[in-house]
């Protein structure tokens, strides 16, 4: 058997984030992914502070900090642009959300401007006449969270103790981790980054999956600058239980466009279902009409892990010893994944959090013992 | 738009026909008489496939011209040319066989129908070699299909390269229009090719044909290393044997690597693989040329490589059963055998030679979609791993060309396609997401 | 194909704004490639490239024809067809505002 000090199971973005955070601390790391793919592999890599509420506009704030440090020393791959994100209006109502989230943001010090509609024409001639406004946010961002996640790695690699093994984990027992052939891994700490597949590995984890569809687009240079977000999009997130679709548009630096959003609960079948497609083009189509003569190269869906509160679980399992959470991201994980880390390296390292962990403590639920 | 009436978001036939090479039109023709709405698709611009393609500077073979005559001739027999199955469509309950989704360069639809009949054909196995991505570098059918479409060779140099008789066949073709074919650099040995001339014999048609395609400029055992040139290619490096290589400069280079199956709407419905003349990659039909899947059929090249006059027939069985006509059918059974039995002659070894999978550098393009290089897909573990690690098979090919060409470096075998099997217009796509408007009744969506 | 006496032997079309007559029935990749290279695409990284399958499959002589992306091999070209390449166009060139 061998030991480190700590053993985390998923090199997704959030597994890598907190590999990284734990060897530049100086703990030695073992990062195991079955390499299967997950919801990192699958999202947008938007980086955007959202505001719902303070946790949230808290961590994803405190990580988008943390991103534009590491941007300058990412590789190429990682295509970090600082695109901005433009939270649309379409109507009056939506205009004074705009205004009152300009408020909220500029409290925590985020650069945000607000357009009216002849300057958000200017800004995207693409967007269809007739809209009342945006809210441009500066600091927002786009990465290719896959490489940015490998990159990650890479650095924890050369900066401390790192090592990386390909193979899926099945059991968790105190200290131990037992794998597909039978074989075990032991730490003296835990990680827990899997995203959906958590529950399998630590039952009663409260994790739902949220199904979500992507379209990319040939490349069509120039059409969309900024990435380009409905106000309806916070409503859609969190309030609905049903199927929902919001306007969500990316432009990635090959002049492809990535076009999103949709969540249905509570399906883990990964097929395109074409309805929901149809749906989530068509909102995009009122924003963008030039959208329909675009070419889509390929579709895709993803899995996002929910939890009851929209809140991602970030410290220790309130009853397994040696066992650290950070789940639970839904379409945030990219976007929260540094200050996930930072939060869990501290707590695990005895050092002092950048912000208050309580809000994401798994306490909140009433988990369950596993048998 | 001319007309101010909506376009039909959902249209319906009996038989749906994909593609219009001679097993589309033979499987056309053999249902006609049924009465049955036959809908024939085909996305180049005319029937007739690879082996029968039209254009301004193709005099089409008599038993094409016969086909084409045919196939207009029936009022229940609609040909779309131009027009491509994209992915599949929303099935409604009364459907007898899957829905897809088509499109051409207006609109797109759901296409129902109550039988399919899969003629997709094959393409060319383009393998990566230093500069294959160059400008002028292009298959060796690719060239046929490039001249026949008008392009003007007159007086250019070209090298042909590869395996197979495509080669012999491109040589033909462009010289008939005016170029030089410096070499031809068939990578078996002469053995093979001895073995494939001794066969043509029994082949009715193809021993005329072979006569006309032997060529002085022929080298066996001999394979490209790279091609060279700044904007575009001006010189091919080739290596006969273990060592002696020469440098030859030409305006083109046409390098094919024999034949694939178009299987990827087959894979996309579920059909199951293992066509005999194929090396078990072709689609699986039984004797009445139906798949596995209930409702979908066959014919072609999709198959295995049989030849146009196996194709045909195959067509006709694949017709006659999708019309109800078990008889007819079946009375093409010994015909059917005569040309498999060729076919399975004339599979001579044109293995490919383990040195072609040395040919890529590490800088060398393995997707050309997406730009990702040899040295970036050889550590990967498969097909997933390298899509988890880079954008290969990402593209708009949908993988046809890397996933091809990876399965021949490193014995990875290719996703099947998931949803889109081309790239596909976004109004297409947000307008059809769920069942016809006129049946209330319908399944839910997706 | 068969010409009767009222089938134009040439059609008009508009290379990247460059007028060019080419003979009816012409594919528009068999057009471009009058022009040697005959490129119709630059790569994500900036290569030139020009048919390579010639049947469909490859996606590398995909043009732009009044607003639509299609491929070149097969589109016959017709009288007054403008057609982009977009060779010459940087890739990537959709950078994010200052």
């Amino acid at each position: 058997m061998q030991t480190t000090d700590v053993l985390v199971i998923g090199a997704g973005i959030v597994g890598a984030t907190c590999a990284h955070a734990l060897a530049l601390a100086g703990l030695s790391v073992r990062v195991i992914d079955a390499r299967l793919g997950g919801a990192t592999a699958a999202g947008m890599g938007h980086l955007v502070v959202m505001d719902d509420n303070p946790a949230e506009l808290a961590l994803s704030k405190s990580s988008l900090d943390l991103w534009h440090t590491w941007a300058p020393q990412m590789d190429a791959g990682c295509a970090f642009t600082a695109c901005g994100t433009l939270w649309i209006a379409a109507n009056e109502e939506e205009l004074q959300a705009a205004h009152a989230k300009r408020a909220t943001l500029q409290t925590q010090g985020i650069a945000c401007d607000m357009l009216d509609a002849a300057a958000l024409a200017r800004a995207e001639p693409a967007l269809r006449p007739g809209l009342a406004g945006a809210l441009k946010v500066r600091g927002d961002s786009v990465v290719y969270a896959p490489r940015a996640a490998q990159w990650l790695l890479d650095q924890a690699a050369a900066h401390g103790k790192v090592v990386f093994e390909q193979a899926e984990a099945t059991q968790i027992d105190g200290h131990t981790v037992t794998l597909r052939d039978g074989s075990q891994r032991s730490a003296g700490a835990i990680v827990l980054a899997s995203g959906i597949q958590a529950p399998q590995l630590c039952p009663g984890l409260p994790l739902r999956p949220k199904k979500g569809h992507l379209v990319i687009t040939d490349r069509y240079p120039g059409t969309v600058h900024h990435q380009l977000v409905e106000l309806g999009y916070i409503t859609s997130a969190h309030h609905s239980d049903g199927t929902s679709v919001a306007f969500n548009v990316q432009p990635r630096p090959t002049g492809q466009l990535l076009i999103g959003s949709s969540r249905e609960f509570d399906t883990t079948d990964p097929a395109i279902h074409r309805a929901v497609l149809a749906r989530m083009l068509q909102r995009a189509l009122t924003y963008l009409p030039g959208l329909a003569d675009l070419n889509a190269v390929r579709t895709w869906t993803g899995f996002r892990a929910a939890t009851p509160d929209s809140l991602p679980i970030i410290g220790p399992h309130p009853t397994h010893p040696h066992l650290w959470l950070a789940v639970g991201h839904e379409g945030l994980g990219v976007t929260t994944a540094p200050a996930t880390a930072q939060l869990l390296a501290a707590q695990i390292t005895g050092g002092t959090p950048l912000i208050d962990p309580s809000p994401y403590a798994a306490q909140r639920f009433a988990l369950q013992v596993a048998a | 738009m001319p007309l101010n009436r909506p376009t039909p978001m959902h249209e319906r036939c009996d038989i749906l026909i994909i593609g219009a090479g001679p097993a589309g039109m033979a499987a056309a023709l053999a249902a006609a008489p049924s009465g049955a709405a036959i809908t024939v698709v085909d996305d180049n611009p005319q029937p007739g496939g690879q082996i029968w393609r039209d254009g301004p500077q193709v005099a089409l073979p008599p038993l094409a011209q016969q086909h084409r005559a045919a196939l207009a001739q029936h009022a229940n027999i609609r040909v779309l040319t131009g027009t491509r199955v994209v992915g599949l469509g929303a099935r409604q309950p009364t459907d007898k066989a899957p829905a897809l989704l088509l499109e051409d360069a207006d609109r797109g639809w759901t296409q129902h129908s109550h039988r399919i009949i899969l003629c997709t054909g094959a393409r060319e196995l383009l393998l990566p070699f230093p500069g294959w991505t160059l400008p002028g570098v292009t298959g060796a059918g690719a060239l046929q299909a490039l001249i026949k479409a008008g392009l003007d060779v007159r007086g250019q140099r070209i090298v042909i390269a590869g395996t197979g008789p495509l080669l012999l066949a491109a040589a033909a073709t462009a010289t008939q229009a005016g170029a030089t074919v410096v070499r031809i650099a068939e990578q078996a040995a002469w053995a093979a090719l001895a073995g494939f001339a001794a066969q043509l014999p029994r082949w009715p048609a193809k021993a005329l044909q072979a006569l006309t395609l032997l060529n002085t400029g022929v080298r066996a055992n001999t394979h490209v290393l790279e091609a060279q040139g700044t904007t575009q290619v001006q010189s091919v490096r080739l290596r006969q044997g273990a060592h002696a290589e020469e440098t030859i400069a030409c305006d083109r280079v046409a390098c094919g690597f024999g034949l694939v199956p178009n299987t990827q709407l087959g894979q996309l419905l579920g059909c199951a693989l293992g066509g005999p003349l194929s090396n078990g990659q072709g689609l699986a039909v039984d004797a009445q040329m139906r798949t596995t899947v209930p409702g979908v059929l066959a014919a072609g090249e999709n198959t295995g490589f049989g030849g146009s006059e196996r194709a045909l027939v195959q067509g006709a069985i694949a017709g006659h059963t999708a019309a109800g006509h078990v008889q007819q059918a079946q009375a093409l059974r010994g015909q059917l055998a005569r040309w498999e039995g060729f076919a399975q002659a004339l599979q001579t070894s044109f293995v490919l030679n383990e040195q072609l999978k040395a040919l890529p550098r590490a800088d060398t393009l393995v997707c050309r979609c997406e730009d990702v290089a040899y040295a970036d897909l050889a550590p990967r573990q498969g097909w997933i791993d390298a899509k988890l690690h880079t954008r290969c098979g990402m593209g708009a090919c949908q993988g046809r060309i890397c996933g091809a060409a990876t399965q021949h470096l490193f014995g990875w075998t290719p996703a099947a396609p998931r949803h889109l099997l081309a790239p596909a217009r976004i109004a297409t796509l947000a307008a059809c997401g769920g069942p016809a408007p006129e049946d209330p009744g319908a399944a839910p969506p997706g | 194909m068969t010409y009767t006496s009222n089938t134009p032997r040439t059609v008009q079309i508009a290379v990247n704004g460059v007028p060019r007559q080419v003979p009816a029935g012409t594919s528009v990749a068999a057009a471009l490639a009058q022009q040697p290279p005959g490129t119709t695409r630059t790569s994500v990284t900036g290569q030139l490239r020009a048919p390579l399958c010639g049947m469909g499959v490859c996606h590398e002589c995909r043009v732009r024809i009044q607003g639509r992306i299609r491929l070149a091999c097969q589109t016959v070209c017709a009288e007054g067809m403008a057609i982009d390449t977009d060779a010459g166009n940087a890739p990537g060139s959709a950078m994010p505002c200052p």
